[in-house]
């Protein structure tokens, strides 16, 4: 049992029906927030994805607010209810909207990428708020989705997208591992520390960084859908700025080494958040300030860094 | 023809303060490389501090002129101060970190000020307009133009000129453009860094702040107005590349006329006009204009 | 016997310094070339134009035949020419099997996805390739830990990873001490072993030079001063003067 655990796959799998059962027992309040949880967590995974090949996106707003919206269009003019169906058109729509961009960013290392992933996704929110038709700065409702061809009941809503977030997350925080331990995966990592290198060894930087920026879109288009669903409203605030800055916190504070940290970290700032705006409703952008001051000073290497290490020194012993 | 004159003036005013701003960006990347993301929220203070400052000379029934000094004290108060306070309190724990994990710290700075600002002087507007008829009114063939845009664009040459002339004719910037080029060799030759370091900084600031309060007469100064200024700052500094002088005046003057060319033909572009102007630009040349691109000795 | 690579009058100025000066060189298949000159005599910057890192200002490069000038370091790696760094171009943070891993990686082509880059048949020839180098005790060690003479293997291990036809070696000895030079040279000859590779190799010690070469090249000032033998050129009034300095 324990071997079998021990790889990611079954690991993965036994956490998902874990929490699944554990979402019957949640009160609404808490089921609400591990769906917000989930959905912010695999946006954030996909800036993990790209801190790996060395780059951090400062922009996932953009895709995150493409695939939300989207999802929202596709739900109210098309009439697409599947809330599997939107949650995948939402990564496609996503990874679509990027496609063009990524061989340019691909180019660009460092402060550059960063900079000028937030000025994309900030030319998004400019066009949004501009646009009457998506409702401007108010953005606008989405109707509940249906699930399998069933219409979701009240009593169930809540869990019932608790458990597509967390089926959803679970299967891509399985395969960002199997990406992450693959070939390619290892190359990223190279490319971080020593990219002239990879090319004197034959392969593609520019390549594998346009693909990674393509795959971090799909996943911040997943949790937009994801978020819009569970939110029932979206508006242009989704690809403002402070909201690309939080999924980059999340990211910082769960670094790149465990794919399970980032989930956690999500979970830990989505508490912070409600808990400051009970108590601290003013100054909540100070309270995060200031935790991610604190995360950066004395976790550089994020809390993944801490269980990757505990485990290294396990099977350094053994 | 008129339109053509009135383009030219808008772009070449907004570049002005638009350069004084993206002078002290550029300034502080060279010399600390930090990338600040708050150095918008020090041109907001910049300009919350004027408008207080400036009300508050009213209220001493001082001669109207004297509200441009009230501006000009603003600015010297914000570098002399919070700036100091930033870099020796907040930036040094950092020195020596990923540039990209400095802009984060930079961006929890943003963060942390944008609510102090709130804190302080509340969510609601503050209108400043006294010294913006303070220089009257220009007429240019048959539009007539705002004295005080005028009198921006001398404070921008002004500015671009001094620090031109600090950096290469003074003992001092010869300092700190030995620091620029190399910290490492700068410190083994005896330059005291810290010291560099918190003057760059507090000049850096002094520059947002000096934006700031020269805009506050012709905006309403409120909460997020520092979001708009960092993001234009960077679109001039990535155009005219990180570090560089020229670069920020050739960007800002690049920004400001693709701005006011949209403006004035096509509303709906005015935010677009940057980015397209910054997409243009880095086709043809990634590292910015005024950036050399060195190879590394392997 | 047409030349596995050849150089035809390669130019290339930084500034006023003149680091290459109409360089023409045909190289056949199995020689040991060793490229000899002072410092800033222009041999870095002949091994960097040959691997794509530096455009000539004129002139071209033939690789079996086939111009290669205008490609970059990638194509001209994939082409079957590799080379190794006067400064170990390493990942640091990796263990030094990760950084064996890594060159398997990178020369299969098509990057895959989902295909663990552990695999127990890629880890056993990165295995394999480490033991000819002697480099197997030190394989889950963290490259940043390692002595430079270490690094330096471990730089020419990776090279050889995808059995290039052409292996460049720039400074292969320098950094490491007297003493260890000709063993280091020794195990690099050993594991090219029967593998039929055209080595370029960057050197300054004569010692070196004669023992492992078959043909010198000496570089002065961005021309080429002399090319034959080993004895031939050693021996030349020139070469003695402004190269090896052993002129009386």
């Amino acid at each position: 049992m324990k071997r079998l655990l021990a790889h990611p796959v079954w690991a993965g799998v036994a956490g998902m029906a874990l929490l699944l059962a554990l979402g019957a027992a949640l009160p609404r309040w808490l089921l609400f927030l591990c769906t917000m949880s989930a959905a912010n967590g695999i946006v954030s995974l996909g800036i993990v994805l790209l801190m790996r090949g060395g780059v951090v996106s400062f922009g996932q707003g953009l895709v995150f607010a493409g695939g939300g919206y989207a999802v929202a269009l596709m739900a109210n003019k098309l009439g697409v209810t599947d809330a599997l169906l939107l949650t995948f058109a939402g990564g496609v729509v996503a990874a679509l909207m990027a496609l063009p961009f990524a061989a340019l960013l691909a180019r660009y290392r460092g402060i550059f990428f960063s900079m000028l992933t937030l000025a994309l996704s900030m030319v998004l929110y400019g066009v949004l708020v501009k646009t009457e038709s998506l409702g401007g700065s108010d953005g606008f409702n989405m109707s509940r989705p249906t699930i399998l061809g069933m219409r979701i009941a009240d009593a169930w809503s809540g869990y019932v997208l608790y458990a597509l977030a967390v089926v959803v997350s679970g299967v891509l925080a399985i395969l960002a591992r199997i990406y992450f331990e693959s070939a390619r995966g290892l190359v990223s990592l190279a490319i971080r520390e020593n990219e002239l290198r990879v090319e004197y060894l034959g392969a593609s930087t520019s390549r594998v960084m346009a693909a990674n920026f393509v795959i971090a879109a799909f996943m911040g288009g997943v949790g937009g859908a994801l978020a819009i669903m569970a939110l029932g409203h979206i508006e242009p605030q989704f690809s403002y700025w402070t909201t690309s800055g939080e999924f980059v916190f999340v990211s910082i504070l769960a670094g790149h080494y465990s794919v399970f940290a980032v989930f956690v970290a999500s979970f830990i700032l989505e508490l912070v958040r409600s808990f400051s705006s009970a108590y601290f409703p003013n100054t909540w952008q100070m309270v995060l300030g200031i935790f991610l001051l604190i995360v950066i000073r004395f976790l550089p290497r994020g809390i993944g860094s801490v269980w990757v290490g505990w485990q290294a020194r396990k099977e350094g012993r053994s | 023809m008129s339109t053509l004159v009135t383009i030219l003036v808008d772009g070449v005013s907004y570049a002005s303060w638009l350069f004084i701003v993206a002078l002290g960006l550029t300034l502080v990347f060279g010399v600390l490389k930090i990338l600040n993301i708050a150095h918008g929220s020090f041109y907001a203070v910049g300009a919350y501090v004027a408008a207080s400052f400036v009300n508050w000379f009213a209220g001493w029934q001082l001669p109207p002129w004297m509200s441009i000094i009230a501006l000009l004290c603003a600015a010297l108060a914000v570098a002399a101060l919070l700036a100091p306070l930033v870099e020796r309190g907040l930036l040094r724990v950092f020195y020596g970190r990923d540039e990209v994990l400095l802009v984060l710290v930079t961006y929890a700075l943003f963060l942390i000020l944008e609510d102090v600002t709130k804190l302080i002087w509340g969510a609601n507007p503050y209108f400043v307009s006294a010294p913006y008829s303070l220089f009257g009114n220009v007429a240019v063939g048959a539009q007539t133009y705002v004295g005080y845009d005028f009198m921006l664009i001398g404070v921008a040459v002004f500015c671009g000129v001094g620090v031109w002339w600090g950096l290469n004719r003074t003992r001092i910037g010869k300092v700190v453009l030995a620091v620029i080029h190399s910290a490492e060799v700068a410190s083994s030759m005896g330059v005291n860094i810290s010291r560099v370091y918190t003057f760059a900084f507090m000049f850096g600031i002094l520059l947002a702040a000096l934006g700031g309060a020269l805009t506050a007469p012709m905006i309403s100064v409120q909460p997020g107005v520092s979001v708009g200024v960092v993001i234009v700052s960077f679109a001039v500094v990535i155009i005219g590349g990180l570090g560089s002088i020229q670069g920020a005046a050739i960007g800002a003057l690049i920004v400001g006329l693709a701005r006011a060319l949209a403006v004035h033909t096509w509303p709906p572009a005015e935010l677009f006009s940057i980015y397209v102007a910054m997409a243009i630009v880095l086709v043809f040349r990634p590292e910015g204009l005024f950036q050399q691109v060195q190879a590394r000795k392997i | 016997m047409t030349p596995i690579l050849s150089a035809r009058g390669l130019n290339k100025r930084f500034g006023a310094v003149v680091a290459a000066d109409h360089v023409s060189i045909d190289i056949v298949a199995g020689e040991h070339v060793s490229l000899i000159g002072s410092n800033g005599a222009g041999k870095t910057t002949f091994v960097n134009m040959i691997t794509g890192y530096l455009k000539p200002d004129r002139g071209e490069i033939f690789l079996e035949g086939r111009d290669v000038t205008a490609l970059g370091p990638r194509q001209i790696t994939q082409l079957g020419v590799a080379r190794s760094f006067q400064i170990p171009q390493l990942c640091a943070e990796m263990s030094v099997l990760d950084n064996m891993l890594v060159a398997a990686a990178c020369g299969d082509g098509a990057l895959s996805f989902w295909r663990p880059a552990h695999t127990r048949d890629k880890l056993d020839r990165a295995a394999a390739l480490l033991e000819r180098f002697g480099l197997h005790l030190h394989s889950r060690r963290r490259v940043a830990e390692l002595p430079g003479g270490v690094r330096k293997l471990l730089d020419i291990a990776m090279a050889l990873t995808h059995r290039p036809k052409i292996l460049l070696l720039d400074e292969p000895t320098s950094g490491v001490s007297a003493d260890e030079k000709f063993p280091m040279m020794d195990t690099v000859t050993a594991a090219l072993g029967s593998e039929d590779v055209t080595v370029l190799f960057v050197e300054h010690d004569m010692d070196i030079v004669t023992r492992y070469a078959s043909r010198v090249v000496a570089f002065y000032s961005g021309r080429i001063l002399a090319d034959g033998a080993p004895d031939q050129v050693l021996v030349d009034e020139e070469v003695k003067r402004y190269v090896t300095g052993s002129a009386h």
